[in-house]
């Protein structure tokens, strides 16, 4: 494996161009890292908003059940 | 595993004829199924591109005779910008569709696929941009292609704006839709309209961002890199329309039980 | 049917004299402004008389897109007029011809007028009006998509620019070059014929897409 860097500081330096090759490959980091946590977050918070949304369909599914109970319970 | 799209009937199956097929292709259950499947593996495969791609393109390939290291740039700007207008085909494809043959995870997958898109064209601006300040000294360029790639981000904004702009989930995806098929026909037009504007001005002291002489070692790390962000780009958007498949279809038993 | 349909718009917006007036009114106050932010200098303002009065008249004709939608849209006359006419094509076609009729035209009509304001020579007049006729129907075309999707939301106005005017800039590019080219002395007969072509194009295309749109729009 040959290579055109004699050195790590030279790998770092990129010729005098190393700032803008290190900060174009920097920021990519940082979308590639957003693209592949957010889904994650995002599922998390879909989750407990799929068990509140059935929550309260259970609640209203009894809420109406008892609604239409015939009132003689009461009496 | 072969990575083949079209799902292989079983012995029942194929007694059942092609309009059960093709149904249970546009199923959410069976998409969601599916991807669920393939995500690993694509996100696999893409790391391991991307490591090879990396060392090739950062390490290993040479620098280029006229713009020295930045030229390394490329292997992140010009596969960024290719999956920039990819996507957006696909997402007026997967919109169409949705809007003609009614599949319901179809407009799912462009929802999930448009903050991807305008990601990789943010990303192809970024990297086209800090790839011409050593190149021409200027942070900021009309380039043809730069141009195209700015006026592609607006287009993807207005989609994602549109879809959100209505409370009803399946109204957005519609209204969102007719706007990415009118968008993808407008896609040519536009590039040759920049093209023929920046070719125009061409007087000014800026030049095109010009191909670097590609020699081989070069040639190999940019198809590597090319094929590890569509990779992983799939990786990403099955993630994402799982989460969109499973909002939009909460009503069904299956999410049920996935939930509890 | 068309002409109904173009007979029942027209009528509705003459009802309504001040706000047809509006967009010329702004055309003019626009392309006033530039003045005195770049300079009186005739020189100068020649340089960017024809991008000034281009995107002036975009602006303008983007501004009066409401007009032809909002009041049908609310009062339920457009949900009315899409039973009755069985093609919400046809519909969109008619409000954009109309919205081009009383809107576009005019423009077209008062731009020599602004072109003097801004010392534009006088030999690019035929083109920048050649280039307005080409492209202010394309203008109200494809508003008419942008204005259909986004009708039945309540604050629309931003979102209608950042879906139309992405569009609209080949249109504007083209547009804006023949009048350069005129003003140098060049032809600008390639322009015009792409504008043409871009024309024909988008009268096939955007009343069908915006007939789509309507039909999503309603629907909500």
């Amino acid at each position: 494996m040959s290579s055109e860097f004699n050195s790590f500081a030279e790998f770092l330096a990129m010729g005098t161009h190393g700032f803008y090759v290190w900060l174009a490959y920097g920021v990519g980091l940082l979308v590639f890292l957003f693209l592949l946590l957010e889904p994650g977050w995002r599922r998390r918070q879909l989750r407990s908003r799929l068990q509140a949304f059935y929550r309260r369909e259970q609640l209203d599914a009894q809420a109406d059940a008892a609604a239409r109970q015939p009132k003689a319970s009461l009496e | 595993m072969a990575a083949c799209t079209v799902p292989r009937l079983t012995q029942q199956e194929s007694g059942m004829g092609t309009w059960t097929w093709f149904h249970k292709w546009g199923s959410p259950k069976w998409f969601y199924d599916i991807s669920g499947r393939w995500m690993p593996w694509l996100f696999g495969l893409s790391a391991l591109l991307f490591v090879y791609g990396l060392v090739q393109g950062l390490y290993i390939s040479p620098p280029d005779y006229q713009q020295g290291h930045s030229v390394r740039i490329m292997y992140l700007h010009v596969p960024a910008a290719f999956l920039s207008m990819f996507i957006y085909v696909l997402m007026a494809t997967a919109s169409a569709v949705g809007y003609i043959w009614k599949m319901k995870f179809a407009p799912a997958l462009a929802a999930a696929a448009a903050p991807i898109g305008a990601c990789f064209t943010f990303l192809a601006l970024f990297t086209g941009s800090v790839w011409g300040k050593p190149t021409w000294n200027t942070w900021w360029v009309w380039d043809a292609r730069i141009t195209s790639e700015l006026i592609l981000l607006f287009l993807y904004f207005g989609f994602m704006a549109l879809r959100h702009a209505f409370d009803d989930i399946q109204t957005g995806d519609r209204a969102a839709g007719v706007l990415a098929m009118v968008g993808v026909i407008n896609v040519p037009i536009i590039h040759f309209s920049v093209d023929w504007w920046y070719t125009l001005h061409q007087g000014a002291t800026i030049s095109r961002l010009s191909k670097p002489t590609i020699d081989s070692e070069m040639l190999i790390a940019l198809l590597v890199m090319i094929v590890a962000h569509f990779l992983l780009f799939f990786g990403l958007l099955f993630r994402r329309a799982r989460n969109e498949v499973l909002w939009r279809e909460r009503q069904a038993s299956w999410v049920r039980e996935l939930v509890k | 049917m068309l002409n109904v349909l173009l007979q029942r718009e027209l009528k509705l917006a003459w009802r309504r004299p001040a706000e047809l007036a509006n967009p010329l009114v702004f055309f003019l106050l626009v392309v006033s402004l530039f003045p005195f932010a770049v300079s009186p200098e005739p020189a100068d303002l020649a340089k960017i008389a024809p991008g000034v009065l281009w995107v002036a008249a975009l602006f303008a004709n983007m501004l009066t897109l409401e007009l032809f939608y909002r009041g049908d849209f609310e009062d339920g006359s457009l949900e009315q007029l899409m039973l009755v006419s069985q093609s919400p094509a046809l519909i969109a076609l008619s409000k954009a011809l109309a919205q081009w009729l009383l809107c576009g035209l005019p423009l077209l009509l008062l731009s020599p007028l602004l072109a003097l304001t801004l010392a534009l020579p006088v030999e690019a007049w035929p083109a920048l009006m050649a280039s307005l006729l080409l492209g202010t129907p394309v203008f109200c075309l494809i508003g008419s998509v942008g204005m259909s999707l986004t009708v039945g939301l309540r604050r629309g106005a931003i979102l209608l620019a950042l879906l139309v005017l992405p569009l609209l800039i080949p249109v504007l590019i083209f547009g804006a070059s023949a009048v350069t080219s005129a003003s140098q002395g060049l032809p600008y007969n390639g322009q015009l014929a792409f504008m043409g072509a871009l024309l024909m194009f988008t009268l096939a295309l955007a009343p069908a897409a915006a007939g789509a749109a309507l039909k999503v729009s309603i629907s909500s």
